[in-house]
């Protein structure tokens, strides 16, 4: 297991170098002068070499490529040039709360997902599962940010019971632990808060979720469906075993393996709906950080957003595969 | 005991595989029309195409043009039955004006993702060795980022405009394609015809072309049809957040990101344009799915 381990952490060094050779390249992929991009075309030519000189943008492209290793390493990824915070403090500061937005979404696609698969695969071709797996083709057809709209238009405009922006009401008071609000809520036992917090999580939650909801209820749908089929099962039941027992118990768990892989999958592709998502709820995560830097064409920041986010994608693809092996061990020896 | 349950469940199944075959596209075309679900993608795909070729004899209006902002926002009636969006345009004739722009996202983006993807994949599993590592390390360097995300990155560095988000996505779906060939390629190259058309001495670009690649043509097909859809719903969400078709094109992102601020005042400024993109990627989702049920028969349990 260990050495399984060590050969995929050896395995990502090369993904790890080529992603930042491409989130490096990406701002010299602009089009013209970067510094003139960054700073619009009214700009004077002091400030102008002063951000080429901070970007480094006057050495040979290797040099600016090993000092942007060199200072990645030490965990130094740059500056934003509008606001000259360091971009590691801006994400660490918005991290917690794309992580309790992917949480919450995950937790929903998840729950809804493998129930409605199994309850598909069990009752195929029932008016359930014609339902749900229509349910299921629209939900990997809409745009989440139009979805998203309409849900605040029903829930918080119309009715009224939600929240459409923000993590908290302005007039709250929340003293921070972790970051995650609910979490801190909870700690703090402030009730109220906890209430609130609540009621701005569910819309873009189930926003976000809408997409690995779809996925996971058919991945788990087609996964069941082979697997009740399998000689096994039969034994099982011929045992004399209750039906919840052999679809849980028997069932699931082996069928459960090909939507482990879709969930991770999926909780990567999280982050990157996450720009749409927090920029239509203005949920001040790292999402809407990268959408604000966009804007305002500050790129280091974009440079540096790109590149957190892949590492954390390919970190979570990471554990996901050694959990797999876990679960499977014949991946281990393949 | 069980044996003879096995028995009975065989005995059974009804075999019908005994009809005429009457050739690969025949076969598949009765397959879609055949299955509710594609039939349903087929019409929706068709209908959208019709649209977008004779969008000019069926819009009421001018989709830029003609602009009344004393009426801005109007609600349908008969005369729109759509209302007009913020600019007093009627939104009936933007959407159907629109449809055109969806095609040329879905097609000029999925065909430069489709030649270079195909181009890449069959030279990597056909040279194999270095070439092969270098490609195919690349291709996953690729698929590290999400690709949302990495659309939006390479719009917003290339500059916001329509093009730009097309090249992002064709370069984001590259990978896609390249895979699915060099997968196919890597298993019939060492097959005996091949190796036939190479003794009677055909260039290595004749027998990537004619031998090799209809081996994967099936995939492909699959595989453009559902990009098309997802091609269209990436460009909407560029377009959205202001990276794509800019303002006053009629593009379904575009309009959304019009109606956007008026979402209380005036919701259906955001309801139409939504559907649309919904109906015509759930179109090229069901029909991509019914092909692969269609052409690749085995696959489907």
């Amino acid at each position: 297991m260990t050495r399984y381990i060590i050969k995929r952490l050896l395995g990502l060094i090369p993904v790890i170098i080529g992603v930042s050779i491409c989130a490096f390249l990406l701002i010299h992929l602009i089009p013209g002068d970067p510094a003139r991009a960054i700073l619009g075309e009214r700009a004077t030519p002091e400030s102008l070499a002063a951000v080429r000189e901070q970007l480094g943008l006057n050495d040979p492209l290797h040099i600016q490529y090993l000092r942007f290793m060199g200072q990645l390493i030490q965990g130094d990824f740059g500056r934003s040039v509008i606001t000259n915070s360091l971009v590691i403090e801006e994400f660490a500061e918005r991290f917690p709360a794309t992580m309790e937005l992917s949480i919450a979404a995950m937790t929903i696609a998840i729950l809804v997902g493998v129930l409605a698969g199994v309850i598909s695969a069990v009752k195929q071709y029932s008016w359930f599962d014609n339902i749900s797996m229509i349910g299921a083709l629209f939900g990997v057809s809409v745009p989440i940010f139009w979805l998203g709209l309409m849900m605040q238009w029903l829930f918080a405009f119309k009715l009224g019971l939600l929240d459409a922006s923000a993590r908290l009401s302005v007039e709250l008071r929340l003293d921070n632990i972790t970051n995650f609000y609910v979490l801190d809520s909870i700690l703090t036992g402030n009730w109220e808060a906890l209430f609130d917090s609540l009621k701005h999580l569910i819309l873009p939650s189930l926003a976000l979720a809408t997409i690995p909801m779809a996925i996971i209820a058919r991945m788990t749908r087609s996964s069941m469906l082979e697997v009740l089929r399998q000689d096994y099962i039969r034994t099982a039941r011929a045992k004399g075993l209750k039906e919840k027992v052999v679809i849980f118990r028997h069932a699931l768990k082996n069928a459960f393996l090909p939507v482990l892989t879709v969930m991770g999958l999926q909780f990567g592709t999280l982050l990157g709906g996450a720009v749409l998502t927090e920029t239509i709820f203005s949920w001040p995560g790292i999402g809407r950080l990268m959408y604000e830097a966009i804007m305002q064409r500050d790129f280091p920041v974009v440079q540096s957003g790109i590149l957190i986010i892949s590492l954390i994608f390919v970190f979570i693809n990471l554990v996901v595969d050694i959990l797999y092996s876990f679960v499977d061990p014949r991946i281990r020896v393949n | 005991m069980s044996e003879t349950v096995l028995n009975l469940n065989d005995t059974q199944q009804p075999r019908n595989e005994t009809r005429e075959s009457k050739g690969l596209w025949a076969d598949a075309f009765n397959r879609i029309v055949r299955s509710k679900s594609s039939l349903i993608g087929l019409i929706i795909v068709a209908i959208f195409l019709l649209v977008a070729l004779v969008a000019p004899v069926i819009a009421p209006y001018d989709p830029i043009n003609d602009s009344d902002l004393v009426k801005r926002l109007e609600e349908p009636s008969g005369q729109h039955i759509m209302g007009r969006d913020s600019q007093g345009r009627d939104i009936f004739s933007r959407l159907i004006y629109g449809s055109r722009i969806s095609v040329q996202i879905g097609v000029i983006s999925v065909s430069f993702a489709l030649i270079l993807g195909v181009s890449l994949g069959a030279a990597a599993g056909y040279y194999g060795r270095w070439l092969d590592g270098i490609i195919m390390r690349a291709m996953d360097i690729l698929l590290a980022f999400p690709s949302v995300l990495l659309a939006i990155a390479i719009t917003a560095v290339l500059g916001p405009e329509l093009r730009n988000a097309m090249i992002a996505i064709g370069v984001v779906y590259t990978p896609h394609f390249a895979r699915i060939v060099r997968s196919t390629v890597l298993s019939v190259k060492a097959a005996e015809y091949i190796e036939a058309a190479r003794s009677i001495g055909c260039s290595d670009l004749r027998i990537i072309m004619r031998h090799v690649l209809p081996n994967c043509i099936a995939p492909i097909i699959v595989q453009t049809t559902l990009s098309v859809g997802t091609a269209i719903l990436d460009a909407a969400a560029l377009s959205f957040l202001g990276l794509g078709a800019q303002p006053p094109t009629p593009e379904w992102g575009a309009m959304l990101s019009d109606g956007r601020s008026y979402i209380q005042k005036a919701p259906h400024v955001m309801i139409f344009p939504g559907m649309a993109i919904m109906f015509v990627v759930l179109g090229f989702n069901l029909l991509g799915d019914g092909l692969r049920d269609a052409l690749d028969p085995r696959l489907k349990q």
